[in-house]
């Protein structure tokens, strides 16, 4: 009946595209989709594209793009992609997106559909655990043939892994290899759910930083500063370090020993950022370098010893940013703070992401407005003499890679007289003190007036 | 100074006096204030040079409790046993530490939190020392002003606030029992000096509370327990004996007691330890004096006379009866009653002999002569001319301070670390020497003109080269001085009650019509004097500054060398906590010397054998009998331990010169005082301890040698150790029960994993015990239980 229903749709996919690169430590799939609406009456609104469960647990972000126009003046028009209606189950527990396309597809119209999306924790090292000598190796499968609801009439995989070092790879034929490429196809007329299972064993050695954990707590002051802080439980998510770390081994064979190791992180910061401090709980970490101009910050961190695969380490970066460079009034006379989501290390997976946006005490009617599907709720903090505490959005995610490095906004309304309420607490405060200390000085509480007085 | 006291003794004057007095109070006030920033600021440049971060050992101890008291309450923390360390045998922290530094920053913080302000317990640690400085030189002023005026009060609580050996101890991060205890110590001697001088009973009774503030933070509480009955007893032999002084001392001992076996690691040691001894035998004496002078009231001279011999007879009876049984019991206690620390005072070689954990540390070694140049500096030059000035009308507060000075001297030069119980007393009569040759300096310039008029020759000045002396009329600071042997000194506050009290003696101070002999140098004599007083004050000034920023604002867990490319950072230590703390398993044990126990402890978060709070010496031997034996023999030892991890400090690589080499020959003493087979000799050539070529087979061989230097010789192909400055004798050996896990950027912490029993087993066992259980001592019992075996 799925298939029936996808062919009801009319849609037929020309040809497909498909290219997986797999030389970073997350999986990056470029979709090409050439469909045809061959129905004869209806129009087609929007486009299913299907995943395998394991892929849609892992999935971290789906895109599409429609080109329109020809060769150079050729533009890309963003779709919105959600998740397709569950009632329109699919066989194996495959999950459908549905990409919604502006203009409707009248019949027997072609049209090309771009699909960009994000797999992380899809490489599974083999073997799992390894010493400081040996270079890691993971295994990637997928299929050869896209999956895909609709028939594909025409499609071609092709794999791109960081070195020509490729253990093995399924062949499903025609295959090739050249190098650090691999070719599945071109394959005619595949049915709606086909799929074809390969495994590709290779090297990769990058930096497989995954960060377990992140907490960013953004604290709007509206005497002029934005404080940031974001801690950070980093982990090596690639094969585990087995037996003896060697240190000499490290330090002279830099080359072979320690392959898959990393020892320093980038972070991009927003640019004019003061006062930055890289430190964790037991105290400062030297090993840090800024380097800023007018576009960005770049702040490089090592972290206190190198990572091994499935060494932890924690840590926690703090700046301050000017607040005109965040905060802004809106058409409506709310003020909405411009900030950015993500995680500004580079080239790593954050699973839980917590956001929280601490409002100026005194605000009211906060709403965070995020171009994906998060999890939002308000809380109230307290800092520096708060007395009714200062209202926080948090802003939680899970599974978070580089492209979720995108604006967001916070809207809420405030009114500057708040800004007064703590200067004047102080000076109520030793104006009391002082009254006290006249007080004092003017009473004399002693039970028995001393002979003195006589 | 002199205007500042003629200003705050006319107070009986009219309105314009009132003012004046009004007028210089402020300015003492402000003066407080600028000494109080002074002495919190220089002690910064440890967090502007380094980082705001806790300091060394111990205060990472105190550290970890102030947490523990600040995550569990105060009711948990007490109970607290704590199973981190000490394995296996754990510890009781809330019945074995000193818990006044610990409230003191935990009550601190929690105020804070409750106003919302919204700091680590870590910042409130690091700053607890600067702030309890400057509560310090405040109370070095009060003590001062007690005893010589406010002039030497404000002069020795500015030098307090800057004196080295107290800097060293209390510098931003050094969070230690010291930080507060100098205030407590300085405050209760304060408090009794006042009562001495009142006899108010208000501060007999606080006096006592801050004896009990004393007693909570620090075990040089016994100091204050025994100097001050000697100073009781020195009042009574050279008949001072007076109801205040009565006032002063007796309810302290009562109160003070009590309150003392409040505290847990007291309890009953407040009255039956040796320690305390001399203040309950000067508390009997005292109220056999007053006895004595209560009846010497009622009776006529005759009957007194009669009643004294009778008294004199039964009463030595008696007493020697007392001292009999005393000694006795006292005998009967091997160290006679005294803890080790405290015998070791008393006889400065006893540590040595008997107690070679208390001779390993460096600060229980007797100073030399330039430390005491380095804590002390030009003061003590100036003490001298102090304790004349305190001679000179020398009345019960005075001679508190000479004799605090002169115990303290004793004390010091036993032991470094008491250098610091010398500080104060050196400040105060250096504070005092100044303020008066100040006084007299300036003096002579002010009043130069009447020399003309009448000459008086006499002698007796404090100023040294003092030659020429005139009488002048209106002397203030005699005045002052009058009143204080008078004992009714009481205007340190300017509430009209106390005004009504300065009234009450009656004397207004400021007699004009009366004429006093004063000595009056020549004004160019006074004009350099002063200029040369000023030099060495500045020479102070510069050393102070130069020890608080270069010589101890170093954290010790951060090292820095500073070469021709730039300033070079050794975090190792950081990074080997670190790295333990997050790849390692949460109830592993780590084992290491105890000097790295409390760092452990706080920064890793991992239980250790033994650590700094060095209580059982066995468990220490145990320790060191492991690093000083063959490496089979170390890990059985370690394996019965439960020992996971094994953490040497190695400074061979980069010079650092404190590492685990260089302690060893400590770990085989403690070792070999429990253990005989090591003998100290085995480790020695000739008697000298090396571990070049010409090392022992048996130092070549021990365990700390092979961990220290496992494949260290492959670094630069020699073997070159740059911190003893020769090539190792043994070069390339391999490990068989102990595998590096990892070792710190320069080598200077290198920790190993004991291997499991598994290498004695070959070929066809190999794959099961790949897969055999975590803990080493199921894989024990996994081995013995092989019957391939």
């Amino acid at each position: 009946s799925q298939a029936a229903q996808a062919a009801e749709d009319g849609i037929r996919v020309l040809s497909a595209e498909k290219r997986i690169d797999l030389t970073g430590p997350i999986v990056k799939v470029f979709l090409t989709l050439k469909v045809q609406n061959t129905a004869t009456g209806a129009d087609a609104s929007h486009v299913l594209i299907a995943f395998t469960p394991a892929e849609a647990d892992h999935l971290a972000i789906v895109k599409a793009t429609r080109a329109e126009g020809k060769r150079k003046k050729k533009t890309y028009i963003p779709l919105p992609v959600s998740p397709a209606d569950p009632a329109t189950a699919a066989p194996n527990g495959a999950r459908l997106y549905s990409i919604s396309l502006p203009t409707p597809l009248k019949p027997t119209d072609t049209t090309t559909v771009e699909v960009f999306y994000v797999l992380t924790h899809s490489l599974e090292p083999f073997p799992a655990e390894i010493t400081q000598s040996e270079s890691q190796l993971v295994y990637y499968r997928d299929s050869a043939v896209l999956l895909s609801p609709y028939h594909v009439q025409e499609q071609g995989t092709y794999v791109k892994t960081p070195s020509s070092r490729v253990e093995s790879f399924t062949r499903v034929d025609p295959t090739s290899r050249s190098g650090p490429d691999v070719k599945y196809g071109a394959y005619g007329n595949q049915l709606p759910y086909a799929y074809s299972p390969i495994i590709l064993h290779y090297e990769n050695n990058h930096a497989f930083a995954v960060v377990e954990e992140l907490v960013r707590k953004v604290e709007i002051s509206h005497w002029g500063n934005v404080q940031v802080t974001e801690h950070y439980k980093l982990k090596h998510g690639g094969a585990k370090h087995k037996g003896v770390f060697s240190r000499l081994e490290y330090q002279a064979r830099q080359s072979i020993s320690g392959a898959s190791s990393f020892k320093n992180l980038l972070a991009r910061l927003p640019p004019r950022v003061h006062s930055v401090y890289y430190r964790d709980e037991i105290g400062n970490i030297s090993s840090s370098h800024l380097r800023s101009d007018s576009y960005k910050s770049e702040l490089e961190i090592e972290p206190r010893y190198p990572l091994f695969g499935g060494w932890h380490c924690t840590f926690t970066i703090g700046y301050g940013m000017p607040l005109q460079d965040f905060l802004f009034e809106s058409a409506d006379g709310r003020r909405f703070a411009n900030l950015t989501f993500g995680c500004p290390l580079l080239n790593t997976v954050v699973d839980n992401l917590t956001i929280k946006v601490v409002l100026p005490e005194g605000s009211k009617s906060p709403q965070a407005v995020v171009p994906f599907e998060t999890e939002q709720h308000l809380e109230t903090s307290y800092s520096y003499l708060d007395v009714v505490g200062r209202t926080t959005v948090v802003i939680k995610k899970k599974n978070v890679v580089g492209e979720h490095n995108v604006p967001f906004q916070v809207y809420y309304e405030f009114s500057p007289i708040f800004m007064l309420a703590e200067p004047l607490m102080l000076v109520t405060a030793v104006l009391l003190f002082f009254a006290a200390c006249i007080v004092y000085l003017h009473t004399d509480l002693s039970i028995a007036k001393s002979q003195a007085s006589s | 100074m002199a205007e500042l006291e003629a200003g705050s003794i006319s107070m009986a004057a009219g309105g314009g006096g009132r003012l004046r007095n009004a007028l210089s109070g402020m300015l003492c006030a402000f003066a407080l204030l600028l000494i109080g920033v002074l002495a919190f600021s220089i002690r910064l440049f440890s967090v502007i040079k380094y980082e705001s971060v806790i300091h060394e050992f111990d205060p990472y101890f105190n550290y970890r409790v102030t947490q523990f008291l600040s995550k569990s309450g105060i009711y948990e923390f007490w109970n607290w046993f704590d199973d981190r360390t000490w394995y296996p045998l754990g510890r009781v922290i809330g019945g074995t530490v000193y818990p006044g530094l610990t409230l003191t920053a935990g009550t601190i913080w929690w105020l804070l939190n409750s106003l919302n302000i919204p700091l680590s317990v870590e910042t409130v640690c690091v700053f607890t020392a600067p702030i309890f400085s400057a509560n310090a030189s405040w109370a070095t002023y009060l003590l001062t002003k007690e005893a010589k005026g406010h002039g030497a009060g404000l002069m020795a609580a500015t030098i307090l606030a800057m004196v080295p050996s107290y800097i060293s101890r209390s510098v931003a991060g050094s969070y230690d029992n010291e930080a507060v205890a100098i205030f407590a110590l300085i405050f209760t001697f304060y408090l009794y000096v006042k009562t001495l001088n009142t006899g108010s009973l208000f501060y007999a009774t606080l006096n006592a509370l801050s004896y009990f503030y004393m007693v909570c933070s620090w075990g040089g509480y016994t100091f204050i327990i025994n100097l001050i009955p000697m100073h009781v007893l020195l009042c009574i032999v050279t008949g001072r004996y007076s109801s205040r002084l009565y006032v002063a001392y007796a309810p302290l001992v009562v109160l003070g007691t009590l309150l003392a076996a409040l505290v847990p690691v007291v309890g009953f040691n407040a009255v039956l330890t040796s320690e305390h001894f001399a203040s309950f035998l000067v508390f009997i004496i005292l109220h056999v004096v007053a006895l004595v002078y209560y009846i010497k009231g009622l009776l006529t001279p005759r009957l007194f006379k009669v009643a004294m011999t009778f008294v004199l007879t039964v009463g030595l009876a008696l007493c020697l009866a007392v001292v009999a049984i005393l000694a006795a019991l006292v005998a009967s206690s091997p160290t006679k009653g005294w803890s080790g620390r405290s015998l070791s005072l008393l006889d400065p070689t006893y540590a040595s002999k008997y107690i070679p954990i208390i001779a390993s540390v460096s600060e229980h070694q007797p100073p030399t002569w330039p430390s005491y140049f380095m804590a002390i500096n030009v003061l003590a030059f100036l003490v001298p001319a102090g304790i004349i000035s305190c001679f000179l009308p020398l009345s019960d507060a005075s001679s508190f301070l000479v004799l605090y000075l002169v115990t303290s001297v004793y004390f010091s030069g036993v032991m470094v670390r008491l250098m610091l119980v010398l500080a104060p007393a050196v400040c105060i009569l250096s504070g005092i020497a100044l303020s008066e040759a100040f006084n007299v300096l300036t003096r002579s310039m002010k009043f130069q003109r009447p020399i003309s008029d009448d000459t008086l020759p006499t002698a007796g000045d404090s100023t040294p080269g003092s030659s020429s002396t005139a009488t002048i009329t209106t002397s203030t600071k005699n005045a002052n001085i009058k009143k204080e042997k008078m004992g009714t000194i009481s205007k340190e506050r300017s509430s009209k009650k106390s005004r009504k009290e300065t009234e009450l003696v009656g004397s207004s101070p400021v007699r004009p019509e009366k004429e006093e002999k004063l000595c009056v140098l020549p004004s160019e004599a006074s004009a350099m004097g002063i200029l040369f007083l000023i030099m060495l004050c500045g020479l102070y000034v510069i050393h102070c500054v130069w020890a608080a920023a270069e010589a101890y604002s170093a954290p010790s867990i951060v090292l820095t060398s500073r070469s021709h490319d730039g300033l070079h950072v050794y975090d190792d230590f950081r990074e080997s906590y670190a790295w333990l703390r997050h790849n390692t398993e949460v109830d592993d044990k780590v084992a290491s010397w105890w000097d790295y126990g409390y760092q452990t402890t706080a920064m890793a978060n991992r239980t250790v054998i033994v650590d700094n709070n060095t209580w059982n010496n066995t468990h220490i031997a145990t320790v060191g009998t492991a690093m000083s034996s063959p490496e089979k023999g170390a890990w059985e030892i370690f394996n019965s331990l439960d020992v996971k991890y094994v953490l040497v400090v190695f400074g061979g690589l980069i010079g650092y010169p404190s590492d685990d080499i260089n302690k060893f020959l400590w770990m085989v003493r403690i070792g070999g005082g429990e253990f005989p087979h090591i003998k100290e000799q085995d480790y020695l050539r000739d008697g000298n301890y090396r571990v070049d070529a010409q090392g022992t087979p048996t130092m070549l061989n021990c365990l700390m040698y092979k961990l220290c230097y496992y494949r260290f010789a492959e670094t630069d192909g020699k073997g070159f150790d740059r911190a003893r400055r020769y090539e190792i004798g043994r070069k390339h050996f391999k490990l068989t029960h102990f595998e590096e896990v990892f070792t710190t950027q320069h080598w200077m912490v290198r920790i190993y994993k004991l291997k499991p029993q598994k290498n004695r087993v070959r070929g066809k066992l190999k794959l099961k015990l790949k897969s055999s259980s975590k803990t080493s001592l199921m894989r024990k019992g996994a081995g013995k239980k092989n019957p391939w075996q």
